[in-house]
């Protein structure tokens, strides 16, 4: 009685559901095409062939990816522990700062390979040291994560700002960013690899945090369902009461798993600073730690999901902004509400079609949800 | 032959692959009191709430006074005149008794001609019924028992001749539950007909004028309760024979093993729930504690469990003191030999969103048995899961399931299962068998004194008076925070009830 639908199998649970949503928000999307008088097929064609019909688009697609998996995991690590932190934003942006002291004291001295890995440790350093605060302040003071951790964003902002217009910037120049990096802090391109395959590519950003990144996704994927803290993660999560009861501390899991999740958001920074830009340029993040929030959403938290999320949304902006250069009438502001679409059926209405599918799977074969068809014995 | 007030005639009702309900029938006469019974997920409430416009059947036919009726929401239900009372109570906690009254019913847009009319009509329903209850007294402010009161009085004055009651003795005194049933007697001498939803088997033969038997969603029997007797309906009930009360011996009490003294503890708003509570637990013996729900039994079970501080007093646990200063580690209590079996397993003794191995090291994760480094170890759990499942006769037998999709007993016998395979010297159980179905009560009682038998010191905390009975060697009654009485295994009930009352106190202090 308790629970009157009983559990999808995995691969509909993490496949047909989000497959759904997603071609729901399309269809929708597609309305608002017709809407401003553009054939919604042609848009839908363009929009993925930007994104991977050429070489150039799938490594500009994968360049966001990255982006987005760094921040994805970000918010999955917090939410595994019942956190949700919105400050992935300000966390990578902050990050920004570690990695412009380490790249700009060492990219004359040490080639990038050794650059990198310092510049790693600072980001994620920064990033955690970011997500701390707003943690303390939940585990001890009780002050809710979600205030601080969106104040943490401004304030982040507005430091960021500061030491971009003031001491980071060069003397005699007027844009609000550090100097570019020297080749020690420029990390190699990927493109070769999708080279490789054949496609040929100009110029595009993919570089080897792809790869972090998605090392990154499979020591989540350890962490959370492999290891004691994990465990400890998950306990408390999903139940503050069960995990006092079970001898963990509060204090420990919550700051833990905050420094955790702001340490990923930080790494995201790697990706755009010394991927592309080669320098910290003002409001390099723009907006990625909230699409974050939605990967890690339609990933179901899941490592696996939120990499499939990632290349989703990275498809979105890589084929957004060739729709956008195709079809005049579709400006940017019609990709981000197409962005929009995906994320309200993906994230906010995420349990809409679920009932159906639940009731349509039992209905065909009740033991593929788990149950043995009203059998004896409840003890 | 008096007329029906409801027949339910073939009601099928699914959730999914679930069948609640399989072809239902059932005649309840107008002005009898009608008991239905069932163990938990037999399908009772899913055929109240049927009747009630929760759900809707798949198929069959309600008939509410031989006209065929069509319920489609709560409303219909209470425009045919069918009220209910919930088990947990429907009220608003900070409003007065007459605007929770009339809530949902208001009879203008403005509210107070809407309470000045309910004033009136209260207090003619409150007169014609002996219902009692002050109108303008804020809900939180009152008993249980007079709650469950104003439940009833809502129902009645949304013009209610049919009143179904869920598991409404859950939370009352015997003497509040007795008032209850003279209640429902009043209620039925008025004409008024009562469907009594429970799973205390003496409770239906003691105010029941007939019984259904619900099993497996099927309605098994349906007998007049004088010509039935309670182990013909446990056998119904649960399908073989039960064995209603345990076979134990005689208790050989060893060395103390935990010391509780002079113990004191407020709860989150500074009320003292327990008063200064001394009590001794020896190998050998199960100790019970008897009380109402909500007289400091919760919190000295989590004080002594080391998960809330205590203001004063010592707990010694084999002669070494426990920290209760809210900063011990249950996790180091554990390694001490105390194991604890909480109250409210769905949020505190188990994660339910957690697959059932995961569950069977709650609390013993940092068991290096457990673990590689810093890596869970799964074979070994998975492997220590069966063994318990096998051991507890958990169904169904996956340790990959998510724990919410076992039942309540099962659920129940992987915590105990958990906590008594650590071989605890002392275990401290709260309300063993809450929510439990009567054949998995039997296995727990059987395992509980067996721990008793290997000579472990047993601390079960419960509200129902029968388990405490048939179970312990030594009873405490708590009310208000402190005991109040210590008797033997032979106590009778009403000695107990009138403990648990608080009555004798009430008798010292005049």
């Amino acid at each position: 009685m308790s629970t009157p639908y009983a559990k999808l199998p995995a691969w509909a649970d993490y496949g047909l559901i989000p497959l759904i949503n997603l071609s729901v928000a399309f269809i929708v999307a597609g309305f608002v095409v017709l809407l401003v008088g553009e054939n919604p097929f042609r848009a839908a064609v363009i929009l993925v062939e930007g994104a991977f019909g050429k070489g150039t688009g799938i490594a500009f697609t994968l360049f966001y990816a990255t982006t987005f998996i760094f921040t994805g995991l970000s918010v999955a690590v917090a939410a595994h522990c019942g956190l949700f932190n919105i400050g992935t934003e300000g966390q990578a942006y902050i990050a920004g700062l570690g990695i412009a002291i380490v790249c700009l004291s060492f990219d004359s001295v040490l080639p990038w390979w050794l650059t990198f890995p310092l510049a790693i440790v600072a980001a994620a350093l920064v990033g955690a040291l970011w997500a701390l605060i707003p943690a303390y302040l939940q585990a001890k003071r009780g002050s809710h994560i979600v205030i601080t951790t969106i104040m943490f964003n401004f304030i982040a902002a507005s430091i960021m700002v500061y030491l971009l217009v003031g001491p980071l910037k060069p003397a005699a120049s007027q844009a609000p960013q550090t100097r570019n990096f020297l080749a020690g802090a420029e990390l190699p391109k990927l493109n070769w690899i999708i080279e490789l395959f054949g496609a040929k590519i100009r110029s595009a950003p993919l570089n080897v945090c792809f790869l972090l990144a998605l090392v990154m996704a499979f020591l989540v994927w350890l962490l959370i369902w492999r290891t004691k803290l994990g465990y400890e993660m998950r306990t408390y999560g999903h139940s503050p009461k069960a995990a006092r009861y079970a001898g963990i501390s509060e204090t420990r899991i919550v700051l833990t798993a905050m420094m955790i999740s702001g340490a990923l958001a930080g790494m995201m920074a790697l990706n755009p600073v010394m991927g592309d830009q080669h320098n910290v340029a003002i409001d390099f993040v723009s907006g990625a730690g909230f699409v974050g929030i939605a990967v890690a959403l339609m990933g179901r938290l899941h490592p696996v999901g939120i990499v499939l999320a990632a290349i989703l949304f990275g498809m979105l902006y890589q084929g957004g902004a060739e729709l956008a250069f195709e079809m005049p009438a579709i400006s940017r502001d019609m990709i981000v509400i197409i962005q929009g679409l995906v994320i309200l059926f993906a994230g906010a209405l995420e349990h809409m079609f679920r009932p159906y599918v639940q009731a349509l799977f039992a209905s065909f074969s009740p033991r593929s949800v788990g149950m043995e068809a009203v059998k004896g014995k409840g003890a | 032959m008096a007329q029906a007030a409801i027949e339910l005639i073939g009601i099928n009702k699914s959730f999914g692959a679930v069948r609640a309900n399989r072809d239902i029938n059932l005649e309840v006469t107008r002005g009898t009191i009608h008991g239905i019974v069932g163990e938990n997920g037999a399908g009772k409430s899913t055929l109240m709430s049927i009747l009630y416009g929760f759900y809707q059947a798949d198929s069959g036919e309600i008939r509410v006074g031989g006209e065929p009726a069509s319920i489609k929401t709560s409303n219909d239900a209470i425009a045919l005149g069918i009220g209910m009372v919930h088990q947990h109570f429907m009220l608003v906690d900070n409003f007065t008794v007459l605007e929770n009254i009339i809530l949902g019913a208001e009879s203008d847009a403005l509210l107070k001609r809407s309470i000045a009319k309910a004033r009136s009509e209260l207090e003619r329903l409150e007169r014609e019924y002996g219902l009692e209850v002050d109108p303008d007294a804020i809900i939180e402010e009152l008993p249980v028992g007079l709650q469950q009161r104003v439940e009833i009085l809502k129902a009645l004055y949304r013009g209610a001749e049919i009143l179904i009651l869920d598991e409404p003795t859950g939370v009352l005194t015997p003497a509040e539950a007795d008032h209850l049933f003279r209640i429902l007697k009043q209620l039925k001498e008025q004409g008024k007909t009562v469907v009594l939803i429970t799973h205390k088997l003496r409770e239906i033969m003691a105010i029941t004028d007939n019984v259904s038997v619900m099993r497996q969603g099927t309605m098994v029997a349906t007998r007049e309760t004088a010509k039935t007797t309670v182990e013909e309906l446990a056998e119904l009930m649960v399908g073989r024979r039960v064995l209603l009360r345990v076979e134990k011996g005689e208790a050989e009490a060893g060395a103390v093993k935990l010391a509780v003294k002079n113990l004191t503890v407020k709860d989150s708003r500074g009320v003292t729930m327990v008063d200064d509570i001394s009590f001794d637990i020896r190998a050998g013996e199960i100790v019970g504690i008897a009380g109402v729900a909500g007289n400091g039994q919760s919190e000295l079970l989590e004080a002594i469990s080391g998960i809330r501080r205590a203001v004063s007093g010592s707990v010694m646990l084999d002669g070494k003191p426990i920290d209760l200063t809210g900063a011990a580690d249950p996790g180091e209590l554990r390694d001490r030999g105390l194991a604890h079996v909480p109250e409210d397993r769905h949020h505190v003794g188990l994660v339910l969103a957690f697959e059932e191995n995961e569950n069977s090291i709650l609390g013993y994760h940092d068991d290096p048995r457990y673990l590689k480094g810093p890596f869970l170890n799964i074979d070994v759990i998975m492997a220590d899961a069966k063994d318990k499942i096998e051991k507890y006769d958990i169904r169904p037998g996956n340790p990959r399931l998510k724990t919410a999709n076992f039942s309540g007993g099962n659920q129940q016998k992987i915590v105990l299962a958990r906590e008594m395979e650590q071989d605890p010297g002392v275990l401290i159980v709260g309300q063993p068998t809450r929510g439990v179905d009567v054949g998995a009560i039997e296995f727990i009682h059987k395992r509980l004194i067996a721990m008793r038998d290997q000579g472990k010191a047993v601390l079960v905390v419960s509200v129902e008076l029968d388990e405490i009975r048939s179970l312990s060697d030594r009873i405490l009654v708590m009310f208000a925070g402190r005991i109040v009485g210590e008797r033997g295994p032979e106590a009778t009930e009403g000695e107990l009830g009138l403990l648990m009352a608080g009555v004798e106190q009430q008798e010292a202090a005049q």
